[in-house]
């Protein structure tokens, strides 16, 4: 096989545009921008950090079924370091949402960074909702009841029954976690694509 | 060819400036470390709540009546779930607003009649006693006529309803076989049969406790106790969790809503929340594209804060 057919593999295609993108020194850099230098910077990796915790602590709670933890001093502790890792995760991305906000981070073609942003913000409230109605507690019976009734009237509880306790932890523990990682697998790596936005020149025209 | 204007809001300008040494897998594994520390001393101080779940047997025997005029409000048809329409049944009044009413363009999906799955057909499945079957025998063989006379009897009298010994008392005579039923299915709810009976209409193998779930929020005894614990929608408790523990309170602007007129007096007012909720959505995930929206943040100036090193330098 020559390599002009070998470059025209799809495999060989794929590896260069990949590398084009991405190369390694954009995907983990050595420097960054001397403007990257505010506390604000570090929310996006704490939530990330935080992710990762809340799906470690739940992949604990899975191990042994969805109601161990009520019995359990062990289990009691991870449903703990579930909901607190969960607390730190949304408080963490909401200072990020509003800190890239107010950067106006979309600029310079990195509109779609912000839209996978917030559509992983949207898949975390639905995961974190579908948790909280999956505890097997008072909690989770009066939340499913009473937000069925929301659901219901856009027509979407037919389909997304949230007083199904399977249906809901099948989304909580598979379907949303896939989500979220995927989506925020992209986000990072638009990230790394586009680098961090540069601040507004301040001499700048206005013309929005 | 011109060159195409900067459109400050839209375009980055190119940066020209110094670069810093930065260390992304440190700073990952240390965002970590810190994370996973933190995390474990709020759970080892703070704990986690785990309010016990209610079931229809601690219903009943905590607030007999509450239980047997619920079982009432089930077996006649005016209990909130027989008459709350789409998806559980056809009786009552979808929400909408205007010409959209997606509750009702989508209809039954998840078919319940309180009066067969919650008394009827429970009561069918339990061992024969003789005035019992005859009460079940005396309400099938009635004509839907029938049915409601007796149902407008209880429902004139269901404030007195009484329990004791055992039975439900009425003071009436012309509520037909409903005392009877009444009474062996609030036996039958203080035995805990009643949860069995509720959840093992789905078959052996069960996760869906919709039945279940709906017959207990039909009672006020529930919402009596999810008030207690500040859970109630006028209380905000879409973000709260029991006893002093944060809840969900991401979702305040959603909660906001049912707060204020004329979301919380509409009939349709879950609906507006929603739609009003998913058209602040949009506009949030594609401000990127709304123009005037995404001009906000360069006309507020937060960012002089975040880059103020940065305009120092230049200045």
């Amino acid at each position: 096989m020559s390599n002009a057919q070998i470059e025209r593999q799809w495999t060989s295609r794929l590896r260069h545009r990949v590398v084009e993108k991405l190369p390694p020194e954009k995907l983990l850099p050595d420097t960054q921008p001397a403007y990257v230098a505010s506390w604000i910077y570090v929310f996006g990796v704490t939530t990330m950090a935080a992710l990762g915790i809340v799906i470690l602590t739940g992949t604990i709670l899975a191990l042994d079924g969805p109601q161990w933890w009520h019995s359990s001093s062990l289990g009691h502790f991870i449903n703990s370091m579930h909901l607190w890792s969960v607390e730190i995760f949304f408080f963490a991305m909401v200072v990020h949402l509003w800190g890239k906000f107010s950067m106006a981070a979309w600029r310079g073609g990195r509109s779609m960074t912000w839209v996978t942003g917030g559509v992983t913000f949207l898949a975390s409230i639905l995961a974190g909702f579908t948790g909280y109605v999956s505890q097997t507690n008072f909690d989770s019976q009066w939340i499913s009841t009473q937000a069925k009734d929301g659901i219901n009237a856009t027509g979407g509880g037919a389909f997304f029954n949230v007083l199904n306790l399977g249906q809901m932890l099948m989304w909580h523990i598979v379907l949303l976690p896939l989500a979220a990682v995927v989506l925020t697998g992209l986000h990072v790596i638009m990230v790394r694509v586009k680098g961090v936005v540069p601040p507004f020149e301040e001499t700048t025209e206005v013309s929005a | 060819m011109t060159k195409k204007a900067f459109r400050p809001d839209v375009d980055a300008p190119e940066y020209k400036g110094a670069y810093v040494p930065y260390d992304i897998i440190k700073e990952g594994a240390i965002a970590v470390l810190v994370v996973l520390i933190l995390t474990a001393a709020l759970a080892l101080v703070f704990s986690s709540p785990d309010e016990k779940a209610i079931t229809i047997k601690t219903w009943s025997n905590a607030d007999t009546v509450d239980f047997a005029q619920t079982a009432g409000d089930e077996l006649t048809g005016t209990s909130a779930v027989a008459g709350y329409g789409a998806p559980y049944n056809n009786n009552g009044t979808a929400q909408h607003w205007g010409f959209l009413a997606p509750e009702h363009w989508v209809g039954v999906h998840i078919p319940i009649n309180t009066t067969n799955d919650f008394v009827i057909n429970p009561l069918s499945d339990q061992p024969a006693q003789p005035r019992l079957t005859a009460a079940l025998n005396e309400w099938k063989s009635a004509s839907s006529a029938t049915q409601s006379a007796w149902g407008a009897a209880y429902a004139k009298v269901e404030a007195k309803l009484t329990y004791s010994n055992g039975q439900v008392h009425l003071p009436t005579t012309a509520a037909g076989p409903i005392p009877v039923l009444l009474s062996y299915e609030t036996q039958m709810a203080r035995s805990g049969a009643l949860d069995q009976a509720l959840i093992a209409q789905n078959g052996f193998y069960t996760t869906n406790y919709t039945k279940p779930l709906l017959f207990i929020s039909d009672g006020t005894y529930f919402a009596g106790l999810a008030s207690k614990q500040h859970l109630a929608g006028d209380q905000w408790g879409m973000m709260n969790e029991t006893g002093q523990y944060p809840g969900q309170a991401w979702l305040w602007l959603y909660t906001f809503w049912y707060q204020i007129s004329p979301y919380n007096t509409s009939a349709s007012g879950d609906f507006l929340v929603w739609g009003t909720m998913m058209i602040l959505t949009a506009l949030l995930v594609l401000l990127p594209f709304i123009p005037g929206l995404r001009s906000v943040p360069r006309r507020l100036k937060i960012y002089r804060i975040i880059w103020r090193e940065h305009y120092a330098r230049q200045a």
